[in-house]
């Protein structure tokens, strides 16, 4: 078995630099929760660990007039335990704590959910739904891109070599916003998810002004469905509406048959968290 | 193969070790620390019998890098009678029979007390949904379940 170098440098540009020198071999560690479980099985073989938790900017959270910085290697319990966070965003932060046990949430941080890029990835498609934008510091300098473009497909980024995923910007919320995240797994906890669906909304009394429809599970990228957004801004949130926008939903997904669920299930289930995510959200939109 | 050096406090001993770049929290306790309490089930952190605290945090050391361990206070089922003297929950384990083959146990209690710590008083949902990641293949969960609840209220009784 072959050596690994370990590094846990304070700053990001020598994380960078450490990186962009292991010339493809090397691996960002956050949690780990999902590194070392590919260490284990032989998946992963890296030659060099960048343990990026030393990093200050990566492991905290800051507000500034209203938008939310989270650190990409902050973990799911710190979040889940953040009340401002909770009370803006709590459809993003249930979806980050229905990740894993409590023992996973001690470490599993959203910014490796997001690089592991599963499909699946139960914070990708709230954060999508919340216009939560990524900053990305690599040898070139720092760039910013949607949360959705940031995955290439399974397994993949769009990372070039040397880059790492800084932190997420959560942006400044109108009056009247909420948001909701739901999956469907066959059993209560501790699963992936077989559809996951992330909505995202603002209403100015019964009507709804902003929404963004993030879905999960159902092609080999979260999806942003803007589609389903349209149906729902000016609206009141009727079952016309509705349906419409689980339509959207519908025609978006690409899923594949597994053990998990079928293409038909996969696409009807998207349609109806798509209606019980919108209700949720709106229901918190209204008491904001 | 150059030794990582690692500084770190496991159960209020500042203790020092070496460890390459692959190997676990987990790995270093059972192999070179000789605390053999935590229990590899799965390695890969889906059925905590590896649970330690880490500056409070309950984790799973098969999930975490030796060289991870620098600088941190590290808790472990060593750490949790006093001397003799069985934690709380320890005792009511045993007295309860809240294990069979006992090889989850340790991270069980490990978790338990990482509950009860933050939270004295759980309802039975909240006690069940924070040992979800504890797996017991013997499936005696109910057991551990009530066990969790009588020393949640003992100790409140206690506290008071």
């Amino acid at each position: 078995m072959t050596d690994i170098k370990y590094a846990a440098p304070d700053t990001i540009e020598e994380a960078v630099a450490i990186l962009a020198a292991a010339n493809g071999s090397g691996r960002v560690l956050a949690g780990g929760t999902d590194l070392l479980v590919q260490l284990r099985a032989g998946i992963a073989k890296p030659g060099t660990i960048v343990d990026v938790k030393k990093i200050a900017e990566m492991t905290t959270i800051t507000e500034t007039d209203g938008a939310f910085r989270i650190g990409a290697a902050v973990s799911g319990a710190v979040i889940g335990e953040h009340e401002a966070l909770r009370t803006l965003w709590p459809g993003v932060v249930e979806a980050i704590n229905l990740i894993g046990s409590t023992q996973v949430q001690g470490r599993a941080s959203p910014g490796g959910n997001l690089c592991n890029a599963s499909p699946a990835a139960d914070s990708v498609p709230a954060m999508v739904a919340a216009g939560a934008t990524v900053t990305i510091q690599g040898p070139d300098g720092r760039r910013e891109l949607p949360v959705e473009k940031v995955a290439a497909g399974p397994g993949r980024t769009n990372l070039a070599k040397g880059e790492i995923v800084v932190s997420f910007t959560l942006p400044k919320r109108p009056k009247g916003s909420g948001d909701a995240y739901l999956r469907l797994i066959p059993r209560t906890e501790m699963d992936i998810a077989v559809v996951g669906c992330g909505v995202s909304l603002t209403m100015d009394g019964d009507t709804c002004t902003a929404a963004r429809v993030g879905l999960g599970a159902v092609a080999p990228l979260v999806l942003l469905v803007e589609d389903a957004a349209k149906a729902l801004v000016g609206s009141k949130l009727d079952d016309a509406a509705l349906e419409a926008a689980a339509e959207a939903c519908r025609a978006a997904c690409k899923p594949i048959d597994d053990k998990r669920g079928t293409i038909v299930y996969r696409t009807k289930i998207a349609g109806v968290l798509l209606k019980r995510a919108t209700a949720i959200a709106a229901e918190r939109a209204r008491s904001h | 193969m150059s030794k990582l050096h690692v500084s770190t406090i496991i159960n209020g001993e500042p203790t020092e070790f070496l460890c390459d770049g692959r190997q676990t929290v987990l790995d270093v306790l059972r192999e070179q620390l000789s605390l053999t309490g935590s229990k590899e089930g799965c390695g890969s952190g889906d059925c905590g019998a590896c649970s330690i605290l880490v500056d409070g945090r309950l984790v799973c050391s098969c999930l975490m890098l030796g060289a991870e361990a620098e600088g941190k206070s590290i808790e472990t089922i060593e750490g949790m009678a006093s001397g003799e003297e069985l934690h709380p929950l320890q005792k009511k384990f045993v007295e309860m029979a809240a294990l069979q083959c006992g090889i989850c146990t340790p991270g069980v209690l490990v978790a338990s007390k990482a509950l009860l710590d933050r939270n004295p008083d759980p309802t039975e949902t909240e006690v069940r949904y924070w040992l979800a990641g504890n797996l017991c293949r013997c499936t005696g969960y109910d057991k551990i379940v009530r066990a969790v609840m009588d020393v949640a209220a003992e100790m409140r009784e206690t506290a008071r």
